[in-house]
């Protein structure tokens, strides 16, 4: 379907795919098999500029959107979630920076990570906080010209791997969520370590692991924004960044739906491929469908979002919600269609099932975005 | 240092047919590519040009649409693209092309490096980059593997060989081609295609690189293609079945015979 692109988003959504086709296809499989981070391939994205997409210009960046990154991230998760997750995380760690930084932290920052030179990546979720944001028990205080952070961040995308870290803590436990404040952690500050690393059901081109804060100092600087508005940029992030979960979906979905018509094309069985039986055919119809429909949905939203609105969270948490449910339901259609063969590792439709599943669950689980839905038609129908 | 990396555009290998009846290439409808070789030749030039600063020239003889390999080169790092074009070309051989891109080499300025791929995977012949080195009267190494290390009047380099490799040094300046296992090349940045997109492709014909009329296109080749077919399988086939054991056991019989 034709989405009436401009051409530099058909620009990036084309080299994405190359990236896919040639750097990213023919290592996923090893990739996921040793749990190893695809760093060589990250260098190669960027090398391809594409960390520079949503980086304003005056940075170094190319001044995209949200519907810019999201064309980029659906090619990459057409060649492995794992690695699209990598980038996407990057992307989550700077956006604090980008919302809620100021002029000179941007100019500290972003050039380098336009360039692709350093990562990022975000620190949120705590052993007791996942879906209760709020339960956060990091802590920032500060000691002069320097805070110091206290606290462990468990299951962080990239951690370990990422130069640049944005981390929630509280400046003012008292005051539970409106005392929370977020710092940008470099790698190598005092007191800042990595612990454990996690062995994953699926996107295991990814790395996840904890990061540890014990007496870390920071700058006095390296706070973002004012104290005490974490929380809100915390929120003002995810929903930016949702369509991008929501895009990987896509892409995955895609995927899937590709390896099974052209497996379903060559495989015979009575005689004929099994295309050609119609219950194999409305497999893959209802697969098409749903794929086309998250698409126009994330496409959508990332074009809503791109006019800065000020109600975007629902929207933002509609696509996430569908588009990851309709990965989920697609690849597992798709191990369907291939039969036996779908479930062996010789074929890849195993594994996309596999990646499929974190997508309803992280960046917030599809049951918070359903609540997030719910909360805003509440306020809409008052 | 001056780089100049030679290209072809080729038919996409992967999609080509034998016309039955002339059993020449079937162009119609195939997508046309950069020639796979040349896109390590060019990577390998714009590392090295990252590496110790200087100029990427791609250089390609063609028709004028073969612009869209150079303008993809520009978008893998190179910095300027020059294709030799002239109805005159058509038809010549590989002697024609060799002493057609010599030309067009003093044309832009020389080179102090120029790179090939090992072959086009069109032709096969693995010829033009040593012609070429002959025309301009420089040394050359075909099928190198590995650029080892470069000064400002030298280089080192691997040169594949089926066991092993050769380790040559030449002085530059000097022409080298390479095979695959030279690199991964990288894909074509967002901000390298928006540059290809605005670039001037130079154009330049027989005359504009001075070159004499004797020695290119078809006239200029001392070699043309009387007939081009596919042989016919010959000699005599035999399958022998049974268990491994009886198989060899007919195949030792049947060696025996000819003893």
């Amino acid at each position: 379907m034709d989405y009436f692109l401009t051409e530099e988003q058909q620009m990036i959504k084309d080299t994405a795919r190359e990236l896919s086709e040639e750097k990213i296809i023919p290592k996923r499989a090893e990739l996921d098999e040793k749990n190893e981070f695809a760093a060589d391939i990250l260098k190669d994205i960027a090398k391809a500029d594409l960390f520079s997409i949503f980086v304003p210009e005056e940075y170094g960046g190319l001044g995209g959107g949200c519907l810019e990154s999201v064309l980029a991230l659906e090619e990459l998760a057409r060649g492995c979630v794992g690695v699209a997750t990598s980038f996407a995380a990057n992307g989550l760690g700077i956006l604090p920076v980008l919302i809620g930084g100021s002029k000179e932290m941007k100019e500290k920052y972003l050039p380098s990570l336009a360039e692709g030179s350093r990562w990022a990546a975000f620190g949120l979720t705590e052993a007791g906080a996942g879906s209760d944001a709020a339960g956060v028990k990091t802590t920032a205080v500060l000691d002069g010209d320097e805070w110091v952070l206290n606290g462990t961040k468990q299951w962080i995308t990239n951690g370990g791997e990422a130069q640049i870290y944005t981390i929630l803590a509280l400046t003012n436990p008292e005051k539970g969520v409106r005392g929370a404040s977020l710092f940008v952690v470099e790698d190598g500050d005092p007191g800042f370590s990595y612990g454990k690393k996690e062995d994953k059901m699926g996107i295991r081109a990814s790395a996840t692991r904890e990061l540890i804060m014990k007496d870390c100092r920071i700058p006095k600087d390296r706070l973002i924004g004012r104290k005490g508005t974490g929380f809100i940029t915390v929120m003002k992030t995810l929903d930016v960044s949702r369509p991008g979960i929501a895009s990987l979906g896509v892409g995955l979905g895609q995927a899937a739906l590709d390896e099974a018509a052209v497996y379903a094309k060559q495989r015979v069985q009575f005689d004929k491929p099994i295309i050609s039986f119609q219950a194999v055919q409305h497999m893959l119809a209802d697969m098409a469908i749903q794929v086309e429909a998250a698409r126009s949905l994330v496409y959508g939203t990332a074009k809503h979002i791109d006019t800065h609105p000020k109600d975007m969270s629902k929207g933002s948490a509609m696509c996430k919600v569908f588009a990851t449910d309709m990965a989920m339901k697609v690849t597992t259609d798709a191990v369907q269609v291939m039969g036996g063969y779908g479930y062996m590792k010789e074929y890849p439709v195993e594994k996309m099932m596999r990646d499929a599943k974190i997508l309803q669950i992280y960046e917030g689980t599809n049951q918070i975005q359903r609540n997030v839905i719910g909360q805003e038609l509440n306020k809409e129908y008052a | 240092m001056n780089i100049v990396v030679c290209i072809k555009q080729v038919p996409d290998a992967k999609n080509v047919r034998l016309d039955p009846k002339t059993n020449t290439l079937s162009r119609e409808g195939v997508e046309s590519i950069m020639n796979p070789f040349d896109r390590h030749a060019l990577e390998e030039g714009v590392s090295l040009k990252e590496k110790v600063g200087g100029k990427v020239t791609v250089l390609s003889m063609g028709p004028p649409q073969a612009e869209d390999v150079l303008r993809e080169a520009i978008a893998c790092g190179a910095d300027e693209g020059v294709l030799v074009s002239d109805r005159a070309f058509a038809g010549a051989d590989t002697w024609a092309t060799s002493y057609t891109l010599a030309k067009a080499v003093e044309a832009v300025g020389g080179a102090d490096l120029i790179l090939c791929g090992k072959q086009a995977i069109d032709g096969d012949t693995a010829q033009v980059g040593p012609g070429l080195a002959f025309q301009l009267n420089r040394p050359y190494v075909t099928c190198v593997q590995k650029i080892r290390d470069v000064s400002e009047n030298a280089i080192q380099v691997e040169r594949m060989m089926d066991d092993g490799y050769d380790v040559v040094q030449l002085p530059l300046p000097a022409l080298l081609t390479v095979v695959k296992d030279i690199n991964e090349p990288r894909v074509p940045s967002l901000k390298g295609k928006m540059k290809a997109k605005k670039a001037e492709i130079k154009v330049l014909s027989a005359a504009d690189i001075g070159a004499e009329a004797e020695c290119i296109g078809l006239t200029g080749s001392p070699t043309q293609v009387a007939k081009v077919f596919s042989p016919e399988p010959h000699g005599e086939r035999r399958v022998f079945s049974g268990s491994p054991e009886e198989q060899i056991e007919q195949l030792v019989k049947e060696i025996r015979g000819y003893l």
